[in-house]
C-alpha cells in the first residue's frame, strides 16, 4: 500500500519510492528530511477538508509535513 | 596581512541557530542581503577569550548540500567558498538539535567531509533533557572527531566553552579539521543511526507536550477554529492596538511641522520642509505602529512552531491556485498593510512561490484603502436595507474585499501558469517542536523589522514625496488661479483625463490619483483639497467632502472609482518594499503593468455596466 493509504497512527516501513513520479526537487527535499527507503514512520495528523491533504509524518523524532501526491509514490509495509 | 577573521554557523533548519546566534553576538548585528539573491546575511561580532574579535555569520539553514533552494545554495556556496566577495570562514560552528540528533547528523558528515576546521553545538540539551533524552557530549564527540559543546543558547549555557573551542579551533587551523571520506546518502544515515544511538545514554518515552498540542492545534476541527480565533486577535490588535501610536506620531509630526512652520520665515524651504519631507515621511512612519504589532504577532508564531502549523491547516486552499500552505501569513498580513505581508514572505522557501505571493499581495485590501471606500461609498451608494439588518452601503464595502480577495486568487493562479511558472512547489516542510519564544530573541527580530521598514522604504520614499510636492507647487499659479491647476501636476492630471475619461473618471478624480501614488488614503484629503473644502481636521473634511461628491458624482462613476482601487498599486511604499525584497526593479514594474491593467479594466467594465443598468 501507499503512505497515503495508511491509517493514522499506525507505524510503517517505506519499502520502495517511485522518484520519477516526484519532481527532482521534491524528491530532494524528502530524502534530505529523511523520507527514504527503510525509513521507520507514522502518520501523525492528515489535513482539513474532504480530501484530508496534506499530512504530517513522524520520522524518528521529527514530523515531517508533505501533500498526498508525495505520500502516493510511497510504498509502505505496516510494522 | 590583516585578514577578515570569520567564523559561520551551519546546521539544519530548527536547529535553534538564530537564538545562538543572539545568544554569542547580542544586538550588534548587520543585516544585509547576499548579492543577487533575496537571502538574508546576517553577521555579528565575536570576542574571542583574549580579547580579539571575530566575525560570526548566521548561515541560512541547510538539510544538505545538495540545495533545493536559495537560502541552501547560498551555505554551500560560503563554506565551499565558492561565494564571490564572501571570505570563507576559518571555522564552522555546525549547530545540532540534541532532540533531533540522528537526523542532524546526516548534514553534519557532510559538513565534516569538507575538512574544514569545525566545533559542534550541541544545542538545546535542555529540550532533549525534557523530552527524555539523556546525551553523552564526550561520545560524539570521539566519533564526529571534532570539539562538542553542549549549550542551551536561551540560557547561555556553554557559551563561553563554545567560544573558546572556536578559538583553540581556529589557532590549530587545519589540525582541527577532521576529513572523513565521502560517503554516500544512505551510508550517511546509517552512520548518523549509530552515531546517535552511541550517544544516548538513556531515552523515555518521546515529546509528549508537543503531540499533545499537535492534538488540539491540528485536529481538523479544533485546528481552524484555534488558528481563526487567533486571526481575529491578531486583526484586532493591528487595528485598534496601532490607532494610537499611529495618532501619537502623526500627532507628533504635525507639532514638528507647526514647529517649523513657526520658526522659519515663510517660503521655498519651509514649504519643502512642511508639506514635502514632514508630509512625506509622517504618511510613511504612520504605519510603523502596524507592522511592529503585526511583526510580533508573526515572530511569536515563528518562534513557537506554530507558523508551520497554521501553514499546515491552510495548505489544502493555497494549494487550488498553485500556491502552498506557506503563503497564507503573508497574505493575511496584507488586510493591514501589504509592507509587512512582502516582508512576512521571506519564510516561503521556493522562489516562485515567493514572488507569486508578493505580486498578488497588494490585492489584498489594506487599511489604507479603508478611508477612500468609506468616503465614495458613503457618498454615492444609496443608505438602505437590503434584507433585515444588512444594508446596502455594507454590502458594497464586504464586496470591494471579496473582489480584492477573489482578484487575488486568479491572478495567483494565471500568474502561476504564465510569468511565475514552474513545478508545483508541493508543500514539503518540518514541523518544528513548540518552544516558548524569548524576548530577546523576539526584540532583535523586531527592532530589525522595523529598522529595515524605516531605512529602505522610508528613503525611497521620501525622495519620491518631494518629487509629487514639487510637481503639485511648481510653476506657480498666477493670482486667481489654482496652484493645482497651474502646477506640473495640473498638467499632467489633464494629460490623465484624457486616458480616464473612458472609465468614467472626470478630471478631479485624475487628478487625486496622481498625489494618491504616495499613498491611496491621500486620494481623500487630494479630492477635498480640489473641491474646496474648508475642512480643519480629516473628519469634517470627509464629512464635507462626501456631500461634495454626493452632488457631482454619479453612482456609476463612484463605483468605477472604487474597482480602481481594489486593483491600482498606489503606494510607493510597497513598491520600494517590493523592489528592496525582488532585488530589482523588473518585478515591481511588472506589479505595477498588471495591476493597473486590472485597475483600468475593472473600473471601465464596472462605469459601463452600471451605466447600462441605468443605475
Amino acid at each position: 500500500m501507499t503512505l497515503d493509504e495508511l491509517e493514522t497512527g499506525r507505524r510503517a516501513l517505506i519499502t520502495a519510492v517511485e522518484w520519477d513520479q516526484l519532481a527532482p526537487e521534491e524528491g530532494k527535499r524528502l530524502r534530505a528530511l529523511g523520507l527514504d527507503c527503510g525509513a521507520r514512520i507514522a502518520v501523525a495528523h492528515r489535513g482539513v477538508f474532504a480530501a484530508r491533504d496534506p499530512l504530517a509524518v513522524m520520522v524518528g523524532r521529527m514530523t515531517v509535513a508533505l501533500r498526498r501526491v508525495h505520500a502516493k509514490a510511497m510504498q509502505v509495509e505496516p510494522v | 596581512m590583516n585578514r577578515s577573521r570569520t567564523a559561520a554557523l551551519v546546521g539544519n533548519p530548527n536547529a535553534g541557530k538564530s537564538a545562538l546566534f543572539n545568544a554569542l553576538t547580542g544586538a550588534r548585528q548587520k543585516i544585509a542581503n547576499y548579492p543577487g539573491v533575496t537571502v538574508e546575511r546576517k553577521s555579528g561580532r565575536l570576542v574571542l577569550p583574549n580579547g580579539e574579535p571575530m566575525e560570526l555569520v548566521d548561515l541560512p539553514g541547510s538539510y544538505s548540500f545538495d540545495t533545493t533552494s536559495p537560502d541552501e545554495e547560498v551555505t554551500r556556496k560560503v563554506v565551499h567558498g565558492e561565494f564571490a566577495g564572501e571570505a570563507t570562514p576559518e571555522v564552522i560552528v555546525l549547530v545540532l538539535d540534541a532532540a533531533n540528533l540522528e537526523q542532524h547528523l546526516v548534514f553534519a558528515q557532510e559538513v565534516l567531509e569538507l575538512g574544514r576546521p569545525t566545533v559542534v553545538a550541541l544545542n538545546m540539551v535542555d529540550l532533549a533533557e525534557r523530552d527524555g533524552l539523556v546525551l553523552d557530549p564526550l561520545a560524539l564527540s570521539q566519533a564526529l572527531g571534532v570539539p562538542v559543546v553542549p549549550t542551551v543558547a536561551v540560557r547561555r549555557r556553554g557559551l563561553a566553552e563554545l567560544v573558546a573551542a572556536i578559538a583553540s579551533a581556529e589557532a590549530r587551523g587545519e589540525d582541527a579539521a577532521a576529513p572523513q571520506p565521502h560517503i554516500t546518502l544512505p551510508e550517511r544515515r546509517l552512520a548518523a543511526r549509530n552515531m546517535a544511538k552511541a550517544a544516548i545514554l538513556s531515552e523515555t518515552a518521546q515529546h509528549r507536550l508537543h503531540a499533545g498540542l499537535d492534538k488540539l492545534l491540528l485536529n481538523p476541527w479544533l485546528g481552524p477554529l484555534v488558528l481563526f480565533a487567533l486571526l481575529f486577535v491578531v486583526f484586532q490588535a493591528v487595528f485598534a492596538g496601532a490607532a494610537p501610536f499611529a495618532d501619537g506620531l502623526e500627532a507628533g509630526v504635525a507639532a514638528i511641522s507647526d514647529w517649523v512652520t513657526a520658526t522659519l520665515p515663510g517660503g521655498f524651504l519651509r514649504d519643502l520642509l512642511t508639506e514635502g519631507v514632514l508630509a512625506g515621511v509622517g504618511s510613511v512612519v504612520v504605519f510603523l505602529p502596524q507592522i511592529v504589532i503585526l511583526f510580533f504577532f508573526i515572530l511569536v508564531m515563528e518562534a513557537s512552531g506554530y507558523m508551520a502549523r497554521a501553514a499546515f491547516l491552510m495548505d489544502r486552499m493555497m494549494a487550488m491556485v498553485g500556491l502552498s500552505g506557506r503563503s497564507f501569513i503573508p497574505l493575511l498580513s496584507s488586510f493591514a498593510c501589504a509592507i509587512p505581508g512582502i516582508m512576512a514572505t521571506r519564510s516561503i522557501a521556493d522562489p516562485k512561490d515567493r514572488l507569486t505571493t508578493i505580486l498578488i499581495a497588494p490585492l489584498m485590501t489594506c487599511s489604507a484603502r479603508l478611508p477612500v471606500y468609506a468616503v465614495v461609498i458613503a457618498a454615492v451608494v444609496p443608505n438602505r436595507a437590503v434584507f433585515g439588518p444588512v444594508g446596502l452601503q455594507g454590502l458594497v464595502l464586504f464586496g470591494l474585499y471579496v473582489l480584492g480577495i477573489v482578484g487575488a486568487m486568479i491572478a495567483a493562479l494565471v500568474l502561476r501558469r504564465t510569468v511565475t511558472r514552474g513545478a508545483a512547489s508541493g508543500f514539503i516542510m518540518e514541523m518544528p517542536r513548540y518552544q516558548w519564544p524569548r524576548l530577546k530573541d523576539l526584540a532583535i527580530g523586531l527592532w530589525q523589522r522595523a529598522w529595515i521598514f524605516l531605512r529602505r522604504a522610508g528613503t525611497i520614499i521620501f525622495t519620491v514625496t518631494i518629487v509629487l510636492w514639487l510637481m503639485l507647487s511648481f510653476p506657480k499659479a498666477a493670482p486667481g488661479e489654482s496652484q493645482v491647476d497651474a502646477s506640473i501636476a495640473g498638467h499632467l492630471a489633464n494629460g490623465l483625463a484624457v486616458v480616464v475619461e473612458p472609465i468614467g473618471f472626470n478630471r478631479d478624480m485624475a487628478l487625486s490619483l496622481i498625489p494618491a501614488m504616495a499613498a491611496r488614503e491621500v486620494a481623500v484629503s487630494s479630492l477635498a483639497t480640489t473641491y474646496a473644502v474648508d475642512a480643519s481636521d480629516e473628519d469634517s473634511e470627509a464629512a464635507g467632502l462626501r456631500e461634495q461628491l454626493a452632488a457631482r458624482w454619479t453612482l456609476p462613476m463612484g463605483l468605477a472609482f472604487l474597482a480602481w482601487f481594489v486593483f491600482a498599486p498606489q503606494c510607493l511604499s510597497t513598491i520600494a518594499v517590493a523592489r528592496r525584497e525582488t532585488n530589482g526593479w523588473k518585478w515591481p514594474a511588472f506589479m505595477l503593468g498588471y495591476l493597473f491593467a486590472l485597475a483600468y479594466i475593472f473600473a471601465g467594465a464596472t462605469y459601463w455596466l452600471a451605466s447600462a443598468a441605468g443605475l
